[in-house]
Protein backbone atom coordinates (compact mmCIF):
# COMPACT_ATOMS: atom_id res chain seq x y z
CA UNK A 1 0.00 0.00 0.00
CA UNK A 2 1.28 3.47 -0.83
CA UNK A 3 1.98 5.67 2.19
CA UNK A 4 -0.72 8.26 2.63
CA UNK A 5 0.48 11.83 2.46
CA UNK A 6 -0.63 13.41 5.67
CA UNK A 7 -2.16 16.82 5.92
CA UNK A 8 -0.33 19.69 7.60
CA UNK A 9 -1.06 19.61 11.28
CA UNK A 10 0.67 22.88 12.19
CA UNK A 11 -1.83 25.40 13.51
CA UNK A 12 -2.69 28.39 11.41
CA UNK A 13 -1.49 30.69 14.16
CA UNK A 14 1.92 29.11 14.25
CA UNK A 15 2.12 28.78 10.49
CA UNK A 16 1.35 32.48 10.27
CA UNK A 17 4.19 33.56 12.53
CA UNK A 18 7.03 34.97 10.53
CA UNK A 19 10.41 33.34 11.08
CA UNK A 20 12.82 35.34 13.18
CA UNK A 21 15.28 37.48 11.25
CA UNK A 22 17.77 36.68 13.99
CA UNK A 23 17.62 33.04 12.99
CA UNK A 24 18.54 33.84 9.39
CA UNK A 25 21.59 35.80 10.47
CA UNK A 26 22.58 33.10 12.86
CA UNK A 27 22.57 30.55 10.05
CA UNK A 28 24.54 32.83 7.77
CA UNK A 29 27.14 33.83 10.37
CA UNK A 30 27.56 30.27 11.62
CA UNK A 31 28.53 29.13 8.15
CA UNK A 32 31.57 31.42 8.09
CA UNK A 33 34.92 31.24 9.86
CA UNK A 34 36.73 34.10 11.54
CA UNK A 35 33.62 36.14 12.22
CA UNK A 36 33.83 38.98 14.72
CA UNK A 37 30.39 38.86 16.23
CA UNK A 38 28.54 41.92 17.43
CA UNK A 39 25.36 39.94 17.06
CA UNK A 40 25.20 38.35 20.47
CA UNK A 41 22.38 39.40 22.78
CA UNK A 42 23.94 38.12 25.94
CA UNK A 43 26.76 38.99 28.33
CA UNK A 44 30.29 37.91 27.48
CA UNK A 45 30.94 37.16 31.13
CA UNK A 46 30.61 33.68 32.52
CA UNK A 47 28.32 33.55 35.58
CA UNK A 48 30.36 34.47 38.64
CA UNK A 49 31.91 31.56 40.43
CA UNK A 50 30.10 31.99 43.75
CA UNK A 51 26.77 31.63 41.97
CA UNK A 52 27.92 28.54 40.12
CA UNK A 53 29.30 27.19 43.37
CA UNK A 54 25.99 27.72 45.19
CA UNK A 55 24.18 25.81 42.48
CA UNK A 56 26.72 22.98 42.62
CA UNK A 57 26.31 22.85 46.39
CA UNK A 58 22.54 22.54 46.03
CA UNK A 59 23.09 19.53 43.79
CA UNK A 60 25.56 18.01 46.23
CA UNK A 61 23.03 18.42 48.97
CA UNK A 62 20.45 16.68 46.87
CA UNK A 63 18.05 19.54 46.22
CA UNK A 64 16.85 17.94 43.03
CA UNK A 65 13.08 17.91 43.41
CA UNK A 66 10.35 20.36 42.38
CA UNK A 67 10.02 23.58 44.32
CA UNK A 68 6.75 25.35 45.03
CA UNK A 69 5.03 26.30 41.78
CA UNK A 70 5.79 29.97 42.34
CA UNK A 71 9.41 29.20 43.17
CA UNK A 72 11.40 28.70 46.37
CA UNK A 73 9.83 30.88 49.02
CA UNK A 74 13.29 31.97 50.13
CA UNK A 75 14.03 33.15 46.61
CA UNK A 76 10.74 35.04 46.35
CA UNK A 77 11.55 36.76 49.64
CA UNK A 78 14.95 37.67 48.33
CA UNK A 79 13.42 38.99 45.09
CA UNK A 80 10.99 41.10 47.12
CA UNK A 81 13.89 42.52 49.13
CA UNK A 82 15.82 43.19 45.92
CA UNK A 83 12.88 44.99 44.31
CA UNK A 84 12.46 47.11 47.44
CA UNK A 85 16.16 47.91 47.69
CA UNK A 86 16.77 48.65 44.02
CA UNK A 87 13.51 50.00 42.69
CA UNK A 88 11.59 51.05 45.79
CA UNK A 89 8.59 48.89 45.01
CA UNK A 90 6.85 46.60 47.48
CA UNK A 91 5.65 43.13 46.55
CA UNK A 92 4.44 40.34 48.83
CA UNK A 93 6.51 37.22 48.19
CA UNK A 94 3.62 34.91 49.11
CA UNK A 95 1.22 36.23 46.48
CA UNK A 96 2.77 38.77 44.16
CA UNK A 97 6.02 37.26 42.94
CA UNK A 98 6.51 34.36 40.52
CA UNK A 99 9.80 32.71 39.58
CA UNK A 100 9.79 31.79 35.90
CA UNK A 101 11.88 30.07 33.26
CA UNK A 102 13.60 33.21 32.04
CA UNK A 103 12.01 36.58 31.52
CA UNK A 104 10.82 34.95 28.30
CA UNK A 105 8.33 32.75 30.11
CA UNK A 106 7.24 35.63 32.32
CA UNK A 107 6.32 37.68 29.24
CA UNK A 108 4.41 34.74 27.80
CA UNK A 109 2.53 34.18 31.06
CA UNK A 110 1.71 37.85 31.43
CA UNK A 111 0.16 37.94 27.97
CA UNK A 112 -1.69 34.67 28.29
CA UNK A 113 -3.06 35.71 31.67
CA UNK A 114 -4.62 38.94 30.42
CA UNK A 115 -5.45 38.64 26.74
CA UNK A 116 -8.91 37.70 25.46
CA UNK A 117 -9.25 36.78 21.78
CA UNK A 118 -9.01 39.95 19.76
CA UNK A 119 -7.60 42.11 22.54
CA UNK A 120 -4.99 44.56 21.38
CA UNK A 121 -1.56 44.86 22.92
CA UNK A 122 0.54 47.84 21.96
CA UNK A 123 4.15 46.97 21.31
CA UNK A 124 6.69 49.74 21.18
CA UNK A 125 9.19 49.27 18.36
CA UNK A 126 12.03 48.80 17.77
CA UNK A 127 11.64 46.12 20.40
CA UNK A 128 12.55 42.64 21.51
CA UNK A 129 11.74 40.07 18.82
CA UNK A 130 9.50 37.89 21.01
CA UNK A 131 6.83 40.43 21.97
CA UNK A 132 4.69 40.37 18.84
CA UNK A 133 4.69 36.60 18.31
CA UNK A 134 3.86 36.06 21.97
CA UNK A 135 0.91 38.46 21.71
CA UNK A 136 -0.30 36.51 18.67
CA UNK A 137 0.17 33.16 20.41
CA UNK A 138 -1.87 34.47 23.34
CA UNK A 139 -4.67 35.18 20.90
CA UNK A 140 -4.22 38.93 20.87
CA UNK A 141 -3.51 41.47 18.18
CA UNK A 142 -0.20 43.30 18.37
CA UNK A 143 -0.36 46.98 17.52
CA UNK A 144 3.03 48.47 16.72
CA UNK A 145 3.87 52.00 17.78
CA UNK A 146 7.14 53.32 16.48
CA UNK A 147 9.72 55.14 18.53
CA UNK A 148 11.83 57.55 16.55
CA UNK A 149 15.57 57.58 16.17
CA UNK A 150 15.50 61.35 16.05
CA UNK A 151 14.37 61.27 19.68
CA UNK A 152 16.86 58.61 20.74
CA UNK A 153 14.04 56.05 20.55
CA UNK A 154 12.13 57.42 23.50
CA UNK A 155 8.49 56.41 23.99
CA UNK A 156 6.16 58.51 21.96
CA UNK A 157 3.17 58.87 24.32
CA UNK A 158 1.27 60.92 21.74
CA UNK A 159 1.58 58.13 19.21
CA UNK A 160 0.67 55.53 21.80
CA UNK A 161 -2.45 57.55 22.56
CA UNK A 162 -3.43 57.49 18.90
CA UNK A 163 -3.09 53.72 18.86
CA UNK A 164 -5.33 53.17 21.87
CA UNK A 165 -8.75 51.66 21.20
CA UNK A 166 -11.54 50.09 23.23
CA UNK A 167 -9.71 46.78 22.92
CA UNK A 168 -6.32 47.95 24.19
CA UNK A 169 -5.38 45.68 27.05
CA UNK A 170 -1.77 46.50 27.63
CA UNK A 171 1.36 48.24 26.40
CA UNK A 172 4.69 46.43 26.44
CA UNK A 173 7.71 48.59 27.16
CA UNK A 174 11.33 47.71 27.64
CA UNK A 175 13.89 49.93 29.37
CA UNK A 176 16.83 49.79 28.87
CA UNK A 177 15.78 48.61 25.46
CA UNK A 178 16.87 45.77 23.25
CA UNK A 179 17.90 46.75 20.51
CA UNK A 180 18.32 50.50 21.04
CA UNK A 181 19.84 50.65 24.53
CA UNK A 182 17.46 53.51 25.28
CA UNK A 183 16.54 54.15 28.91
CA UNK A 184 13.08 55.70 29.10
CA UNK A 185 12.96 59.15 30.66
CA UNK A 186 10.84 59.68 33.80
CA UNK A 187 8.68 62.15 31.87
CA UNK A 188 7.91 59.47 29.28
CA UNK A 189 7.07 56.89 31.93
CA UNK A 190 4.81 59.44 33.62
CA UNK A 191 3.02 60.27 30.41
CA UNK A 192 2.40 56.58 29.76
CA UNK A 193 1.14 56.15 33.33
CA UNK A 194 -1.43 58.90 32.84
CA UNK A 195 -2.59 57.22 29.63
CA UNK A 196 -2.86 53.87 31.41
CA UNK A 197 -5.05 55.40 34.08
CA UNK A 198 -7.20 57.39 31.67
CA UNK A 199 -7.78 54.50 29.27
CA UNK A 200 -7.56 51.71 31.85
CA UNK A 201 -4.87 49.42 30.49
CA UNK A 202 -1.87 47.56 31.91
CA UNK A 203 1.81 48.08 31.27
CA UNK A 204 4.00 45.04 30.86
CA UNK A 205 7.39 46.42 31.82
CA UNK A 206 10.31 44.30 30.67
CA UNK A 207 13.06 45.45 33.01
CA UNK A 208 15.50 42.63 32.33
CA UNK A 209 18.30 45.14 31.61
CA UNK A 210 17.64 47.37 34.62
CA UNK A 211 20.92 46.40 36.28
CA UNK A 212 22.75 47.58 33.19
CA UNK A 213 21.78 51.24 33.44
CA UNK A 214 24.79 53.51 33.33
CA UNK A 215 23.65 56.92 34.46
CA UNK A 216 21.46 57.86 37.37
CA UNK A 217 19.08 55.70 39.34
CA UNK A 218 16.89 53.24 37.49
CA UNK A 219 13.19 54.05 37.60
CA UNK A 220 10.88 51.08 37.46
CA UNK A 221 7.48 51.51 35.80
CA UNK A 222 5.97 49.95 38.92
CA UNK A 223 7.43 52.76 41.02
CA UNK A 224 5.74 55.50 39.00
CA UNK A 225 2.83 56.97 40.94
CA UNK A 226 -0.35 54.98 40.49
CA UNK A 227 1.36 52.28 38.45
CA UNK A 228 1.98 49.49 40.94
CA UNK A 229 -1.59 48.28 40.40
CA UNK A 230 -1.27 48.51 36.62
CA UNK A 231 2.15 47.06 36.01
CA UNK A 232 3.40 43.56 35.38
CA UNK A 233 7.07 43.92 36.20
CA UNK A 234 9.26 41.43 34.41
CA UNK A 235 12.89 40.84 35.10
CA UNK A 236 15.39 38.07 35.63
CA UNK A 237 18.95 37.00 35.99
CA UNK A 238 20.06 36.55 32.38
CA UNK A 239 21.58 39.92 31.64
CA UNK A 240 22.56 41.69 34.84
CA UNK A 241 23.92 38.56 36.50
CA UNK A 242 25.26 36.95 33.30
CA UNK A 243 23.04 33.88 33.73
CA UNK A 244 21.40 33.45 30.30
CA UNK A 245 21.81 29.67 30.21
CA UNK A 246 20.24 29.23 33.62
CA UNK A 247 16.81 30.14 32.31
CA UNK A 248 15.62 32.01 35.33
CA UNK A 249 13.46 35.10 35.55
CA UNK A 250 10.61 36.47 37.56
CA UNK A 251 7.45 38.50 37.44
CA UNK A 252 5.97 40.79 40.08
CA UNK A 253 2.39 41.97 39.77
CA UNK A 254 -0.76 42.71 41.75
CA UNK A 255 -2.20 39.55 43.29
CA UNK A 256 -5.10 38.90 40.90
CA UNK A 257 -2.87 39.09 37.84
CA UNK A 258 0.01 37.21 39.36
CA UNK A 259 -2.25 34.41 40.55
CA UNK A 260 -3.64 34.09 37.03
CA UNK A 261 -0.09 33.79 35.71
CA UNK A 262 0.68 31.22 38.39
CA UNK A 263 -2.32 29.16 37.32
CA UNK A 264 -0.90 28.81 33.80
CA UNK A 265 2.62 28.30 35.08
CA UNK A 266 1.65 25.42 37.36
CA UNK A 267 0.11 23.51 34.48
CA UNK A 268 2.59 24.43 31.79
CA UNK A 269 5.86 24.39 33.73
CA UNK A 270 5.31 23.19 37.32
CA UNK A 271 8.22 25.30 38.52
CA UNK A 272 11.50 26.82 37.38
CA UNK A 273 14.60 24.60 37.61
CA UNK A 274 15.58 24.04 41.22
CA UNK A 275 19.36 24.22 40.87
CA UNK A 276 19.03 27.50 39.00
CA UNK A 277 16.87 28.89 41.79
CA UNK A 278 19.63 28.15 44.30
CA UNK A 279 22.12 29.93 42.10
CA UNK A 280 19.78 32.91 41.86
CA UNK A 281 19.48 33.05 45.62
CA UNK A 282 23.22 33.50 45.88
CA UNK A 283 23.17 36.05 43.06
CA UNK A 284 20.73 38.27 44.96
CA UNK A 285 22.40 37.80 48.33
CA UNK A 286 26.02 38.32 47.36
CA UNK A 287 26.21 39.23 43.71
CA UNK A 288 26.03 43.00 43.84
CA UNK A 289 29.75 43.57 43.65
CA UNK A 290 30.13 41.41 40.55
CA UNK A 291 27.20 43.15 38.88
CA UNK A 292 28.84 46.49 39.49
CA UNK A 293 32.08 45.24 38.03
CA UNK A 294 30.31 44.01 34.88
CA UNK A 295 28.30 47.21 34.56
CA UNK A 296 31.47 49.31 34.73
CA UNK A 297 33.07 47.15 32.12
CA UNK A 298 30.08 47.49 29.76
CA UNK A 299 29.94 51.24 30.32
CA UNK A 300 33.57 51.71 29.33
CA UNK A 301 33.11 49.54 26.27
CA UNK A 302 29.99 51.49 25.35
CA UNK A 303 31.91 54.74 25.63
CA UNK A 304 34.62 53.44 23.36
CA UNK A 305 32.37 51.72 20.87
CA UNK A 306 29.79 54.46 20.40
CA UNK A 307 32.48 57.13 20.05
CA UNK A 308 34.28 54.96 17.51
CA UNK A 309 31.06 54.33 15.54
CA UNK A 310 30.44 58.04 15.31
CA UNK A 311 34.03 58.61 14.26
CA UNK A 312 33.87 56.14 11.37
CA UNK A 313 30.64 57.72 10.18
CA UNK A 314 27.90 55.60 11.67
CA UNK A 315 25.90 58.12 13.70
CA UNK A 316 24.72 56.62 16.97
CA UNK A 317 22.93 58.07 19.98
CA UNK A 318 24.54 57.31 23.35
CA UNK A 319 22.54 54.38 24.74
CA UNK A 320 21.85 54.69 28.46
CA UNK A 321 21.85 50.98 29.19
CA UNK A 322 21.86 47.33 28.10
CA UNK A 323 24.79 46.43 25.84
CA UNK A 324 23.53 47.45 22.43
CA UNK A 325 24.48 50.30 20.13
CA UNK A 326 21.97 51.09 17.40
CA UNK A 327 23.69 53.24 14.78
CA UNK A 328 22.01 54.58 11.68
CA UNK A 329 23.18 53.27 8.33
CA UNK A 330 20.60 55.19 6.31
CA UNK A 331 23.14 57.46 4.57
CA UNK A 332 24.77 54.43 2.95
CA UNK A 333 21.71 53.94 0.77
CA UNK A 334 21.55 50.27 1.77
CA UNK A 335 18.72 48.65 3.66
CA UNK A 336 19.52 47.20 7.09
CA UNK A 337 19.41 43.71 5.62
CA UNK A 338 21.72 44.58 2.75
CA UNK A 339 24.13 46.38 5.02
CA UNK A 340 24.27 43.56 7.56
CA UNK A 341 24.58 40.88 4.93
CA UNK A 342 27.33 42.60 2.97
CA UNK A 343 29.21 43.51 6.16
CA UNK A 344 29.07 39.86 7.17
CA UNK A 345 30.11 38.43 3.83
CA UNK A 346 32.73 41.04 2.93
CA UNK A 347 34.30 41.82 6.29
CA UNK A 348 33.05 39.02 8.51
CA UNK A 349 31.47 41.24 11.11
CA UNK A 350 28.10 40.00 12.34
CA UNK A 351 25.50 42.59 13.33
CA UNK A 352 21.72 42.29 13.38
CA UNK A 353 19.70 44.30 10.86
CA UNK A 354 17.45 46.79 12.65
CA UNK A 355 14.29 45.83 10.79
CA UNK A 356 14.30 42.51 12.65
CA UNK A 357 13.08 44.54 15.64
CA UNK A 358 10.19 46.17 13.80
CA UNK A 359 9.70 48.45 10.85
CA UNK A 360 11.06 51.49 12.70
CA UNK A 361 14.39 49.69 13.02
CA UNK A 362 14.88 49.92 9.26
CA UNK A 363 17.91 52.05 8.51
CA UNK A 364 19.71 50.90 11.65
CA UNK A 365 21.80 47.95 12.78
CA UNK A 366 22.11 46.44 16.23
CA UNK A 367 25.66 46.00 17.47
CA UNK A 368 26.22 44.28 20.78
CA UNK A 369 29.30 45.56 22.56
CA UNK A 370 29.31 42.62 24.98
CA UNK A 371 32.55 41.49 23.39
CA UNK A 372 36.17 41.92 24.35
CA UNK A 373 37.75 45.29 23.70
CA UNK A 374 40.09 43.64 21.19
CA UNK A 375 37.12 42.28 19.26
CA UNK A 376 35.41 45.66 19.32
CA UNK A 377 38.53 47.36 17.98
CA UNK A 378 38.82 44.76 15.25
CA UNK A 379 35.15 45.19 14.35
CA UNK A 380 35.55 48.95 14.09
CA UNK A 381 38.59 48.52 11.85
CA UNK A 382 36.66 46.22 9.53
CA UNK A 383 33.53 48.38 9.49
CA UNK A 384 35.61 51.42 8.64
CA UNK A 385 37.14 49.58 5.72
CA UNK A 386 33.70 48.44 4.61
CA UNK A 387 32.25 51.96 4.74
CA UNK A 388 35.17 53.36 2.77
CA UNK A 389 34.37 50.92 0.00
CA UNK A 390 30.66 51.63 -0.28
CA UNK B 1 47.20 61.03 46.88
CA UNK B 2 43.52 61.52 46.25
CA UNK B 3 42.59 60.14 42.85
CA UNK B 4 39.75 61.43 40.71
CA UNK B 5 37.12 59.08 39.26
CA UNK B 6 38.76 59.33 35.85
CA UNK B 7 42.16 58.48 37.30
CA UNK B 8 40.69 55.46 39.07
CA UNK B 9 39.15 54.31 35.80
CA UNK B 10 42.48 54.68 34.02
CA UNK B 11 44.18 52.55 36.65
CA UNK B 12 41.51 49.86 36.46
CA UNK B 13 41.69 49.68 32.69
CA UNK B 14 45.49 49.69 32.49
CA UNK B 15 45.86 47.21 35.31
CA UNK B 16 43.82 44.78 33.28
CA UNK B 17 45.47 45.59 29.97
CA UNK B 18 48.45 47.89 30.02
CA UNK B 19 48.52 47.91 26.25
CA UNK B 20 45.14 49.58 25.75
CA UNK B 21 45.83 52.19 23.04
CA UNK B 22 45.61 55.75 24.29
CA UNK B 23 42.83 56.74 21.88
CA UNK B 24 40.76 53.76 22.98
CA UNK B 25 41.44 54.56 26.62
CA UNK B 26 40.43 58.17 26.03
CA UNK B 27 37.12 57.12 24.50
CA UNK B 28 36.45 54.67 27.30
CA UNK B 29 36.75 57.34 29.96
CA UNK B 30 35.17 60.06 27.81
CA UNK B 31 38.09 62.50 27.82
CA UNK B 32 40.13 63.99 24.97
CA UNK B 33 43.31 62.09 24.09
CA UNK B 34 45.66 64.84 25.32
CA UNK B 35 43.97 65.02 28.70
CA UNK B 36 44.04 61.26 29.04
CA UNK B 37 47.71 61.19 28.15
CA UNK B 38 48.43 63.85 30.74
CA UNK B 39 46.58 61.89 33.42
CA UNK B 40 48.45 58.68 32.62
CA UNK B 41 51.71 60.59 32.75
CA UNK B 42 50.76 62.10 36.08
CA UNK B 43 49.93 58.67 37.51
CA UNK B 44 53.24 57.33 36.27
CA UNK B 45 55.20 60.23 37.70
CA UNK B 46 53.49 59.92 41.06
CA UNK B 47 54.42 56.24 41.02
CA UNK B 48 50.79 55.22 41.36
CA UNK B 49 51.40 53.28 38.18
CA UNK B 50 54.76 51.83 39.09
CA UNK B 51 55.50 49.77 36.02
CA UNK B 52 53.89 47.96 33.11
CA UNK B 53 54.75 44.30 33.17
CA UNK B 54 53.92 41.16 31.22
CA UNK B 55 52.57 38.13 33.02
CA UNK B 56 54.40 35.21 31.45
CA UNK B 57 53.53 31.54 31.56
CA UNK B 58 57.11 30.29 31.39
CA UNK B 59 56.05 26.67 31.08
CA UNK B 60 55.09 27.46 27.52
CA UNK B 61 58.62 28.61 26.68
CA UNK B 62 60.44 25.43 25.67
CA UNK B 63 63.91 25.15 27.08
CA UNK B 64 63.26 27.71 29.75
CA UNK B 65 64.42 26.50 33.11
CA UNK B 66 63.51 28.11 36.33
CA UNK B 67 62.14 27.47 39.76
CA UNK B 68 60.36 29.67 42.22
CA UNK B 69 60.62 29.23 45.96
CA UNK B 70 58.84 30.91 48.81
CA UNK B 71 60.97 31.15 51.89
CA UNK B 72 59.70 31.79 55.39
CA UNK B 73 62.34 33.76 57.22
CA UNK B 74 62.57 34.39 60.96
CA UNK B 75 64.70 37.37 61.91
CA UNK B 76 65.69 39.39 64.95
CA UNK B 77 64.42 42.93 64.51
CA UNK B 78 66.98 45.63 65.23
CA UNK B 79 66.37 48.47 67.63
CA UNK B 80 65.35 51.67 65.87
CA UNK B 81 64.95 50.20 62.40
CA UNK B 82 62.79 47.17 63.25
CA UNK B 83 62.48 44.83 60.30
CA UNK B 84 63.13 47.42 57.63
CA UNK B 85 66.89 47.14 57.59
CA UNK B 86 67.06 43.38 57.22
CA UNK B 87 64.21 43.46 54.71
CA UNK B 88 66.15 45.91 52.59
CA UNK B 89 69.30 43.82 52.74
CA UNK B 90 67.25 40.92 51.46
CA UNK B 91 65.23 42.67 48.75
CA UNK B 92 68.34 44.22 47.21
CA UNK B 93 69.44 40.78 45.95
CA UNK B 94 68.43 40.48 42.30
CA UNK B 95 67.27 36.87 42.81
CA UNK B 96 64.61 38.11 45.20
CA UNK B 97 61.29 38.80 43.48
CA UNK B 98 59.28 39.92 46.47
CA UNK B 99 59.53 40.42 50.18
CA UNK B 100 56.60 40.78 52.57
CA UNK B 101 56.57 41.40 56.33
CA UNK B 102 54.19 38.84 57.77
CA UNK B 103 52.27 38.29 60.96
CA UNK B 104 52.28 34.81 62.45
CA UNK B 105 54.80 32.01 62.56
CA UNK B 106 57.59 33.83 60.76
CA UNK B 107 58.54 37.40 59.91
CA UNK B 108 59.45 37.77 56.26
CA UNK B 109 58.11 35.96 53.25
CA UNK B 110 60.71 36.00 50.49
CA UNK B 111 60.09 34.86 46.94
CA UNK B 112 63.16 33.73 45.04
CA UNK B 113 63.55 32.82 41.42
CA UNK B 114 66.51 30.76 40.29
CA UNK B 115 67.46 28.63 37.33
CA UNK B 116 67.48 25.39 39.32
CA UNK B 117 66.78 24.04 42.79
CA UNK B 118 70.51 23.96 43.39
CA UNK B 119 70.66 27.63 42.49
CA UNK B 120 68.01 28.51 45.04
CA UNK B 121 69.56 26.24 47.67
CA UNK B 122 72.86 27.98 47.20
CA UNK B 123 71.29 31.40 47.53
CA UNK B 124 69.52 30.40 50.74
CA UNK B 125 72.46 28.76 52.37
CA UNK B 126 75.13 31.22 51.33
CA UNK B 127 73.42 34.57 51.11
CA UNK B 128 70.20 34.51 53.09
CA UNK B 129 70.96 32.33 56.10
CA UNK B 130 74.26 33.99 56.70
CA UNK B 131 72.77 37.43 57.23
CA UNK B 132 73.28 38.58 60.81
CA UNK B 133 69.67 38.97 61.82
CA UNK B 134 68.35 35.84 60.15
CA UNK B 135 67.47 33.17 62.70
CA UNK B 136 65.98 30.50 60.44
CA UNK B 137 64.64 29.81 56.95
CA UNK B 138 62.11 27.32 55.59
CA UNK B 139 62.11 26.87 51.83
CA UNK B 140 59.03 25.83 49.82
CA UNK B 141 59.35 25.22 46.10
CA UNK B 142 56.41 26.14 43.89
CA UNK B 143 55.38 23.13 41.84
CA UNK B 144 52.78 24.72 39.60
CA UNK B 145 51.22 28.14 39.22
CA UNK B 146 47.45 28.05 38.84
CA UNK B 147 46.68 31.68 39.49
CA UNK B 148 48.99 34.65 39.82
CA UNK B 149 48.08 38.24 40.68
CA UNK B 150 44.43 37.56 39.99
CA UNK B 151 45.05 35.93 36.63
CA UNK B 152 44.23 32.27 36.17
CA UNK B 153 46.76 30.50 33.96
CA UNK B 154 45.38 28.35 31.18
CA UNK B 155 41.92 29.74 31.62
CA UNK B 156 39.85 28.62 28.68
CA UNK B 157 38.75 32.11 27.67
CA UNK B 158 37.15 31.07 24.42
CA UNK B 159 33.77 32.60 23.71
CA UNK B 160 31.20 29.85 24.07
CA UNK B 161 28.28 31.97 22.95
CA UNK B 162 26.39 31.37 19.75
CA UNK B 163 27.31 33.95 17.09
CA UNK B 164 23.95 35.68 16.73
CA UNK B 165 21.32 35.71 19.48
CA UNK B 166 18.22 37.76 20.29
C1 LIG C 1 14.31 42.69 26.14
C2 LIG C 1 14.49 41.26 26.50
N1 LIG C 1 13.56 40.66 27.24
C3 LIG C 1 13.67 39.37 27.58
C4 LIG C 1 14.72 38.60 27.16
C5 LIG C 1 14.76 37.16 27.55
O1 LIG C 1 15.45 36.97 28.75
P1 LIG C 1 15.55 35.57 29.46
O2 LIG C 1 16.88 34.99 29.12
O3 LIG C 1 15.46 35.90 30.93
O4 LIG C 1 14.42 34.74 29.01
C6 LIG C 1 15.72 39.18 26.39
C7 LIG C 1 16.85 38.38 25.90
O5 LIG C 1 17.49 38.70 24.93
C8 LIG C 1 15.59 40.55 26.05
O6 LIG C 1 16.53 41.15 25.31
Amino acid sequence: MKPQTRRTYVSETVAGLKPSGIRRFFDLASSLDGVVSLGVGEPDFVTSWSIREASILSLEQGYTSYTANAGLFELRQEIAAYLRRKFHVEYRPEAEILVTVGASQAIDLALRAIVNPGDEVIVVEPGFVAYEPLVVLAGGTPVAVHASGADGFQLAPARIEQAITERTKAVIICSPNNPTGTVLRPSELDALARLAERHDFLVIADEIYAELTYEGEYISMAAVSGMRERTILISGFSKGFAMTGWRLGFAAAPEDILQAMLKIHQYAMMCAPTMAQYGALEALRNGEHEVEHMRNSYRRRRNYFVAALNEIGLPCHLPGGAFYAFPSIRHTGLTSEQFAERLLLEEKVAVVPGNVFGASGEGYIRCSYASSLEQLQEAIKRMKRFLARL
Amino acid sequence: MKLSDKELEIIEILEKDARTPIDVLAKMIELPVEETEALVKKLEEANVIVQYTALVDWRKADGHEGVTAMIDVKVTPKRGVGFDEVAERIYRFPEVKSVYLMSGAYDLSVVIEGRSMADVAQFVSEKLSTLDSVISTTTHFILKKYKHDGIIFDQGDQDRRIVVAP
